[in-house]
């Protein structure tokens, strides 16, 4: 009943399988989102696609590979291709993730964990200036989901990821599932994590399914092929009536329903705003 | 702790499954490493299939994923745009002692590789076929430039593109009475999408004459000492009419 003023509200990742029906989609304030990584060639159907979508709905670039807490600064290549995007697709939010996924020149197609010591926020700081100054915007980073006990780590996350924004001025994208499957893997507690959370940071919330790995009981996997379970969606109205509404992403990647079953699991997000903005009015 | 040390050990223990650095190991000692361990290879040997979908089709899921495994572990991307991971697959394939008993296999995936480069290639516009046609009725000898999306390829003793053909289509089976004789491709991007058709080995032949810069009556004489009966008129408007070339100078 109540569009949202002003702030775009839920939004969908979107697969090649939806683009007919993305497209002709006429849900008020719906955004989508892209992995950039998939739309870095020089023309064709997929930037023509892209496009077309674009010409009807935000769009928010969600990136995978810049390796930003890896040893390396970011390719310079690549970024001047994710510069190229950014020019012609004009995104809402630009993202990316607290992770690494390359190293000497090769790229290894995943977010792997980085100790979160000094030295690592030093060069994450770095890369993370780089990649504003070339993209001649702010980008938000994003929490990664946790599998393994790490020792060495000197900073909690919350803390780690404020110390970041206050250095270079990003922003934060809070995965709310991401959150839910680390602290079930490390036994810490969800909630309490988020509420230290710095408010005035986060720009972008991040809703996705997850499911217990196949071969280790009990290891929840950030799999993104299901709907958003019932504890994260609790979580998400917790975070969302502290920090006010923000745009917020229902992602998934595999196990891909019809478009109208995402439609509704996003309906779910924007009324959750949408209360939520009411209340904020009131 | 160095932290290049930290990334190198890790990167070790997701190749090898070991290290000896004491961090890592306490890593890789958690059940839950095999996580990062899958994740990793399957990414690339999923971007393999999804890059080389005739080839997977020919020789089914479990050889493939055996063969895309084995090329991930010698050659992990270098770019993390994976639509265009598997450059050296075709020269991998035909490498594998495995794959001795499918001599069409490599040119079969390098087909698949001209597929994919042709859909991430640049808009080129289309030729002036009637600025053309005017430039060579006045005798002008131009130079013609293949259009960015253009792919071309002639395999000399193999039905290549027939058997590629066959596996890239939903329904697509091989003719009952296929010849075993050397074929040539020719893929476009004529209206945005991908097409393909058979080309001969003229063709092919004066299409590598133009993009090495060649003026049309070289690649004409090339073309031609590739395949002496070949109708170079005919040839000719066979390209411009698929959409092979963007312009001429």
């Amino acid at each position: 009943m109540t569009a949202i003023p002003a702030l775009p509200g839920a939004g969908l990742g979107l697969k090649p399988e939806h683009f007919d029906a993305a497209l002709s989609c006429a849900a008020a304030d719906l955004w989508f989102e892209v992995h950039p990584e998939n739309y870095m060639m020089d023309g064709g159907p997929r930037l023509a696609w892209l496009d077309a979508v674009r010409s009807r709905h935000p769009l928010a670039l969600h990136g995978v590979s810049l390796s930003l807490a890896g040893p390396d600064a970011p390719d310079p290549a690549h970024l001047r291709r994710l510069a190229r995007l950014v020019e012609r697709i004009e995104p809402m939010l630009v993202s990316e993730h607290l992770a690494w996924s390359r190293s000497g020149g090769s790229y290894f197609p995943d977010l792997l964990p980085a100790p979160r010591t000094g030295d690592t926020l030093r060069r994450l700081a770095a890369n993370i200036s780089l990649t504003q100054d070339a993209l001649k915007r702010r980008i938000v980073l994003e929490n990664p989901s946790h599998y393994l006990r790490m020792d060495i780590h000197e900073w909690s996350e919350p803390d780690f990821l404020r110390e970041l924004v206050r250095r270079t001025g990003c922003g934060l994208l809070v995965d709310v599932n991401n959150v839910y499957v680390s602290a079930a893997n490390l036994g810490m507690d969800a909630a309490a994590y988020l509420e230290r959370l710095p408010a005035e940071a986060i720009e972008e919330i991040h809703l996705a399914g997850h499911s217990e790995d196949g071969n280790l009981p009990g290891l929840l996997i950030d799999s993104h092929d299901a709907a958003v379970a019932a504890p994260v969606w609790e979580l998400y109205r917790g975070l969302v009536a502290r920090i006010g509404a923000r745009p917020t992403l229902i992602e998934r990647d595999g196990r891909l329903p019809a478009f109208g079953e995402l439609l509704a699991e996003r309906g779910i997000a924007q009324d959750i705003l949408a209360a939520n903005e009411l209340e904020c009015v009131s | 702790m160095s932290g290049s040390n930290y990334y190198d050990q890790f990167l070790q223990a997701v190749w090898h499954g070991e290290s000896a650095h004491p961090l890592v190991a306490s890593l890789l000692a958690q059940p839950a490493f095999a996580v990062y361990r899958n994740t990793v290879f399957k990414g690339c040997v999923d971007a393999l299939a999804a890059n080389y979908p005739a080839v997977l089709r020919l020789v089914g899921e479990e050889w493939f994923h055996g063969a895309a495994l084995a090329y991930a572990r010698a050659h992990a991307p270098d770019d993390a745009c994976l639509i265009a991971y598997g450059r050296a697959f075709p020269d991998f394939l035909a490498g594998l002692d495995t794959a001795r008993d499918l001599p069409y296999l490599p040119g079969v995936a390098a087909l698949d590789r001209c597929w994919s480069e042709s859909y991430l290639a640049a808009d080129d516009p289309a030729l002036d076929a009637a600025a053309l046609h005017a430039a060579l009725t006045q005798g002008q000898d131009v130079r013609l430039v293949p259009h960015a999306a253009a792919r071309w390829r002639w395999e000399p003793a193999q039905p290549c593109y027939s058997i590629w053909d066959a596996n890239r289509r939903p329904d697509g089976a091989l003719a009952p009475e296929l010849e075993w004789r050397g074929e040539g491709a020719l893929l476009i991007r004529p209206d945005g999408q991908v097409r393909w058709q058979p080309a001969n080995a003229g063709a092919c032949r004066f299409l590598d004459a133009c993009r090495a810069g060649m003026s049309v009556a070289e690649a004409a004489a090339a073309a031609l000492a590739k395949e002496p009966e070949l109708d170079v008129a005919a040839m000719l408007g066979g390209l411009v009419q698929a959409g092979a070339f963007t312009s001429f100078h």
